[in-house]
């Protein structure tokens, strides 16, 4: 980490100047012919590239609504061009999302519209190069796809849904991003994203057992592959092991152990993030959802349960029902979704996110917890951009924030805010997400999450903060590899359920 | 002049409905297969008509991102639908009552329009992030409105036009009789802007009015886990399973 030296702090407001170029460079790495064509992509960049990228374009925009008119709506006002934290920490104008679309919307004028074809200079259109692509591949991987840029724009013009596309479109050229790629070929091929086979998944959590009762003096368990389970739990494999996440997960159980609720991992469907989304295609989103699905039939479970995973959440609550069927609301001739939906218990919401899960217990008294074991922690909230603009949790809009807020201020004496400007729907993203917590984009990882920890830095200094909790795995990850950068601990960043698991009373059932 | 007029007249007002609905029709057309709102978002469909209400009506979001963008834009936008309706007395015999009353409204929605429009080009000329993004033609559109806000206003209050005349003029052209228009240029020039404005809003960015009905981040309801959203296309996935 001595390579990355954090840039200084600004007075906040910022309003960036621009540097041209500054992130000019040639994107992650690309992935190898064996992981592109695990997907079903080309393992190098095809000869006619030219006409199946314009192709591809044309098919996506048939098949989705938003990219159809995002191309068209904008009008350049400028809306959106300070609210990316890509552009605020790098300076770069094309990472201004406008600008950012723009790099698709310019081959679009050009090969889709009358303007574009007689007049390419008017309208900003051009050719579709090699250039062109290399710079796709560049700037549409210096997005993580956070939305903060939709919530700014007057027509919700999403900027993920370009970067999807794009991406969708190099992938199926040949030009697919490395780090994703590789990770689904590991979930289809495994079942997690980490690649732990079932053997090894078995034993750490046998491992974590012990850890826990060494810790409680109680058997608290982590059921795997149990038929008959009331609730499967679906969380992002990082929660099995790398901190702060494992803390959170030993939270689940506590929390499960403290109601006498019967739970289970799936050793197929041991994952809940899905890079199908960060890749844009449909056919991987759709594909990775399935597992769920099957491992919920096999198994036979009433509930599934969601772990802290911003995106995970985002596809679970948002897309499953559509993917996969879990949920609820299925035509009777669906057959289908049908299948999953008589056996799910729908006086519970399905899917279900474990602070839903946990909040729904609190106000229900059935948890009792010491807040004094938090009160070495003045703790603020992260909202992660996926759950704060792509999801929601309870029966109310903004639900997403209020009940991990609520359950930080069950559990704990101290909570402060930081900037309103950057949490709940206008949360900056950690600089991690969407398919870019990788090592070879630590610098973008490293000046995108600067306007989050000139934030904090904020909040720190008001406030003494020294627990940020986030109920993302990826925000997990990226904040205690960068915020050392920072000059901060890197356990400062950690999950709500850690802080349940601190502060949770239990019996002796 | 008139007759030149008259069929550029009838040539516009045709691309202009028949590009808009054929656009419209196309965004109509291509499905969302996802549930995309940004949240938080609203959980019932007449939660989402007052979404996109507020969002036509007042900008909301452009209120949350910029506030002199907002004020430029929401000052141009709403003259640009006073004067608009204003006009609609060249079109009518008898004049509507409402037609009538807001026609001095109308007259200074002129002057504040054009005042909305040069703050919004003070923004693309001066402001850095704008200038880059700004191409040729979004300085073009600026400059259109504003040549056409000007010679409107000069025929009010500078150099005035027989209105009596182009009044009969255009109610003959909606009966397919051409008669003869008024040849001052500020005449002119004003009515060739508005119908190159008409022809060619269904091939520009013009299309942001319709388009804004159409974003699945504002139009949809967030109801994602109580029903099964399922376009056409990506159904057709699940029999293939």
């Amino acid at each position: 980490m001595a390579d990355y030296t954090a840039p200084a702090y600004r007075t906040i407001p910022i309003v960036p100047a621009l540097k041209p170029g500054a992130m000019e460079g040639k994107g992650p790495f690309i992935a190898n012919d064996k992981h592109q064509e695990a997907l079903g992509f080309p393992g190098q960049l095809v000869e006619d590239w030219h006409d199946k990228a314009i192709a591809k374009m044309g098919d996506l925009l048939g098949k989705f609504r938003s990219l159809r008119v995002y191309m068209d709506a904008c009008v350049h006002c400028g809306a959106c061009s300070d609210k990316c934290h890509y552009f605020i920490g790098t300076q770069d104008p094309k990472n201004m999302p406008v600008a950012r679309q723009d790099l698709m919307r310019s081959i679009y004028r050009r090969y889709f519209t009358f303007a574009g074809k007689y007049f390419p200079k008017l309208v900003g259109a051009r050719d579709l190069t090699r250039e062109v692509l290399d710079e796709w591949y560049n700037y549409y991987h210096q997005c993580s796809e956070c939305r903060r840029c939709s919530v700014f724009c007057p027509y919700g013009i999403d900027t993920a849904e370009v970067t999807m596309a794009a991406r969708e479109i190099l992938a199926s050229v040949g030009m697919g991003q490395k780090y994703s790629n590789e990770i689904i070929g590991k979930v289809h091929k495994i079942g997690n994203n980490l690649g732990l086979p079932e053997p090894a998944l078995r034993d750490t959590l046998e491992g974590l057992e012990e850890d826990v009762k060494e810790d409680t003096g109680l058997d608290i368990k982590f059921p795997l592959d149990v038929k008959g389970a009331e609730v499967l739990l679906i969380t992002p494999s990082a929660d099995f092991f790398a901190e702060p996440h494992i803390d959170g997960l030993i939270g689940y159980a506590k929390v499960f152990h403290a109601t006498g609720t019967s739970w289970t991992l799936s050793s197929m469907a041991s994952e809940g993030a899905n890079f199908g989304m960060f890749i844009g295609s449909y056919e991987q989103l759709r594909k990775i959802a399935l597992r769920i699905r099957e491992a919920a039939l096999e198994l036979g479970v009433k509930r599934i349960v969601v772990g802290e995973c911003g995106h995970a959440w985002r596809v679970a609550y948002s897309f499953w029902n559509t993917l996969s069927g879990v949920g609820d609301g299925a035509d009777e001739t669906d057959r289908f979704a049908q299948m999953l939906q008589k056996q799910l218990d729908h006086r519970y919401k399905q899917p279900t996110h474990i602070c839903e899960f946990t909040w729904d217990l609190i106000q229900r008294d059935a948890l009792k917890f010491d807040k004094s074991k938090n009160d070495r922690f003045v703790i603020t909230m992260h909202d992660s951009c996926n759950v704060a603009r792509g999801s929601r949790m309870g029966d109310l809009p903004g639900g997403q924030f209020e009940i991990p807020r609520n359950i930080i201020k069950a559990v704990a004496n101290n909570f402060v805010e930081m900037d309103a400007n950057t949490t709940r729907e206008r949360t900056f993203c950690c600089g991690g997400g969407g398919g870019l917590l990788t090592d070879d984009l630590m610098d973008l990882r490293v000046k995108g999450a600067l306007p989050r920890m000139e934030v904090l830095n904020q909040a720190v200094q008001e406030h003494g903060v020294n627990y940020m909790a986030a109920i993302c795995a990826i925000c997990k990850t990226q904040f205690s590899k960068i915020m050392p950068v920072y000059g901060f601990d890197r356990r400062m960043v950690g999950g709500v359920h850690q802080l349940v698991s601190n502060a949770i009373i239990l019996g002796d059932k | 002049m008139s007759m030149i007029f008259a069929i550029l007249f009838y040539l516009a007002t045709l691309l202009f409905v028949v590009g808009l609905l054929s656009r419209i029709k196309l965004y109509a057309q291509t499905p969302a297969p996802l549930k995309i709102p940004t949240t938080p978002a609203p959980t019932t469909k007449t939660g989402v008509a007052f979404r996109l209400t507020r969002e036509v009506v007042f900008f909301e979001s452009l209120f949350k991102a910029n506030l002199w963008t907002w004020a430029a834009g929401w000052l141009f936008h709403t003259s640009l639908l006073l004067v608009t309706l204003r006009h609609l007395r060249y079109f009518t015999d008898p004049v509507w009552g409402w037609v009538a009353f807001i026609q001095p409204f109308g007259i200074y929605a002129g002057i504040t329009m054009l005042l909305g429009l040069c703050g919004l080009w003070a923004r693309r000329l001066f402001v850095e992030r704008i200038r880059y993004i700004s191409t040729p033609s979004d300085h073009l559109w600026l400059v259109l409105l504003i040549v056409i806000a000007v010679t409107g206003l000069l025929m009010q209050f500078v150099a005035h036009t027989d209105v009596v005349a182009v009044k009969t003029y255009f109610l003959g052209l909606l009966h397919l009789d051409i008669g003869s228009l008024p040849s001052d240029a500020l005449l002119l020039l004003h009515l060739f802007l508005v119908f190159a404005l008409l022809a060619l809003f269904p091939l520009s960015k013009l299309l942001h009015a319709p388009g804004v009905f159409f974003s699945p981040t504002r139009n949809q309801t967030d109801d994602c886990r109580e029903h099964r959203h399922l376009s056409a296309w990506a159904g057709k996935l699940e029999s293939e399973k």
